[in-house]
């Protein structure tokens, strides 16, 4: 079914984007496309940024005036409700002006119309795009033709990469288990459509994280997913033993050809997070999962729940990521 | 100025500000406000201030790079801190304290930072340095010493041990 093949006309392939897209001159963050490119300086400094706004909670008035009258679109050519919101959220905390656009993926969004509506939003004087979308790599394109004072935050490029989620991650983890040299971690479930995976596993790598492993079928694994740097598990029981952190991946059915699985039922079977298979973790294991869950699918109701589960944490901080990574794209704009 | 204010033990230049600022809360009557550094120096010099006063609440503190007025020109500064108030500020007398008080915008947006966690019953400032260059009409309350500079000198405490004030020319900085 998939509808990425419906708007080629925005890149032909993701493959190895340039980095530089990301950086200006001065080599300061212009655009955030994707994890990999970024040193592991700049990843800390957000991060740490990140921190300073997660404190901004004890605040009564819960804003800070850092981008007075920036206006930031949230330009949304597929559905999410969390990705969406906490954008808006870090937005408007940081005082910005939000517009909300969603256009619907249909056949009819072709390259042409998109530039058309980025013209008319650029005529507009706005400052910066988010945008997500199901063709892989059209963040980069976007970055690639809008008006030199515009910015553009990738949230979420069909089976490439989401930046802000494997960010926020990283905030999580490290606010529970700090050094990630120490650290074993897990990523669970259909590695091969999840952009959230692969932007994780560039994170982790800069980060330099102790070992990764990847749980999953060989049918939900990338071809040469080894050569990432990661461990491949296709049983989950052996790749979770031992494990500082799983993170468990929404099985992406909409993105799903058929015959990549048997059934839902039987994927829980194999690969789905229970009580009993998180026991074969570290003991203090933190849960994970970037949202939305489909519970007794991947995950179970008493894990996701449970003790372990940083879930809704993940969600509070990446409120307070998405405003680091926002302030450090638009400040600075005009040079001194 | 004279080059010995410079040279001042600066022991004895918190030493004198702590005794001021005793004798101005008592005679207000608030002799346990609450105290806010503002980073990174200022934070020292509180520190100081805080230990000599022997106030009851602990310090505060405040980074003010999410107020900062110049932020759209010059960006985020790239070592932010997180603040930490441990008090509520509604209805508190408030010693903000820095160690250099210069054109005024730093604390103009502390200020503003302060305003954003509560409504203080009154804020009182405290400077180990005052120098000439007001842009903002800001005063400090108490001072520890005041310096003449030219416009391209800088000053700047360094720290935290021992605390040493160093005046250079903007030019040679790297």
């Amino acid at each position: 079914m998939s509808s990425a093949a419906d708007a080629p006309r925005l890149v032909s392939a993701p493959g190895p984007l340039p980095a530089s897209l990301q950086f200006n001159e001065e080599g300061r963050l212009r655009h955030l496309l994707s994890i990999e490119g970024l040193s592991r300086e700049l990843i800390t400094e957000i991060l740490d940024t990140a921190e300073s706004f997660a404190s901004m909670n004890a605040q009564s008035v819960k804003k800070v005036p850092l981008l007075r009258g920036k206006t930031v679109v949230n330009l949304f050519f597929e559905a999410s409700t969390r990705t969406r919101t906490t954008f808006e959220l870090a937005a408007k905390r940081l005082s910005a002006d939000v517009l909300n656009i969603n256009i619907s993926a249909s056949a009819t969004v072709k390259g042409e119309s998109l530039l058309d509506t980025l013209r008319n939003l650029e005529a507009m004087y706005v400052d910066m795009f988010v945008v997500r979308h199901e063709a892989s790599g059209a963040a980069h394109f976007i970055a690639r033709h809008v008006a030199p004072h515009v910015s553009v935050l990738n949230a979420g490029d069909g089976r490439h990469a989401h930046p802000t989620q494997a960010l926020l991650d990283m905030f999580t983890i490290r606010r529970h288990k700090g050094d990630f040299g120490a650290l074993r971690v897990a990523i669970v479930g259909d590695i091969l459509h999840s952009r959230v995976a692969r932007s994780q596993i560039h994170a982790l790598n800069i980060l330099n994280t102790g070992e990764i492993r990847v749980i999953a079928p060989q049918s939900l694994l990338p071809a040469h997913v080894e050569s990432l740097g990661v461990h491949v598990y296709n049983d989950i029981r052996a790749g979770l033993r031992d494990v500082d952190v799983v993170i468990m991946l929404r099985l992406q059915r909409e993105r799903m050809e058929a015959g990549l699985l048997p059934s839902e039922h039987e994927f829980f079977q194999l690969y789905g997070l229970t009580q009993e298979r998180l026991a074969l973790a570290k003991p203090k294991c933190l849960v994970m999962h970037p949202g939305p869950a489909n519970r007794g699918v991947e995950i179970d109701s008493r894990v996701a729940d449970g003790p372990q589960s940083v879930i809704l944490e993940q969600v509070t901080y990446g409120i307070a990521v998405r405003m680091a990574v926002m302030s450090m794209i638009m400040g600075g704009s005009v040079n001194p | 100025m004279t080059e010995e204010s410079l040279t001042d033990d600066l022991q004895t230049v918190l030493n004198r500000m702590a005794e001021t600022l005793k004798q101005r809360l008592s005679a207000r009557g608030t002799p346990d406000p609450v105290m806010i550094g503002i980073h990174t120096g200022g934070v020292w010099v509180a520190e100081a201030l805080h230990r000599r006063l022997g106030l009851s609440q602990p310090l505060g503190k405040l980074d003010i790079s999410f107020y900062r007025d110049d932020f759209s020109r010059i960006g985020m500064h790239p070592q932010v801190k997180p603040s930490s108030l441990p008090f509520g500020v509604d209805d508190r007398h408030i010693v903000l304290v820095d160690d250099v008080l210069y054109t005024g915008r730093t604390i103009r947006a502390a200020l503003n930072e302060i305003f954003d966690y509560g409504r203080p019953a009154s804020v009182t400032l405290a400077v180990l340095v005052e120098r000439d260059g007001r842009e903002l009409p800001i005063e400090a309350q108490v001072a520890g010493q005041h310096l003449s500079l030219r416009p391209d000198q800088q000053v700047k405490l360094r720290g935290p041990d021992p605390l040493r004030l160093e005046v250079a020319s903007i030019k040679e900085q790297p």
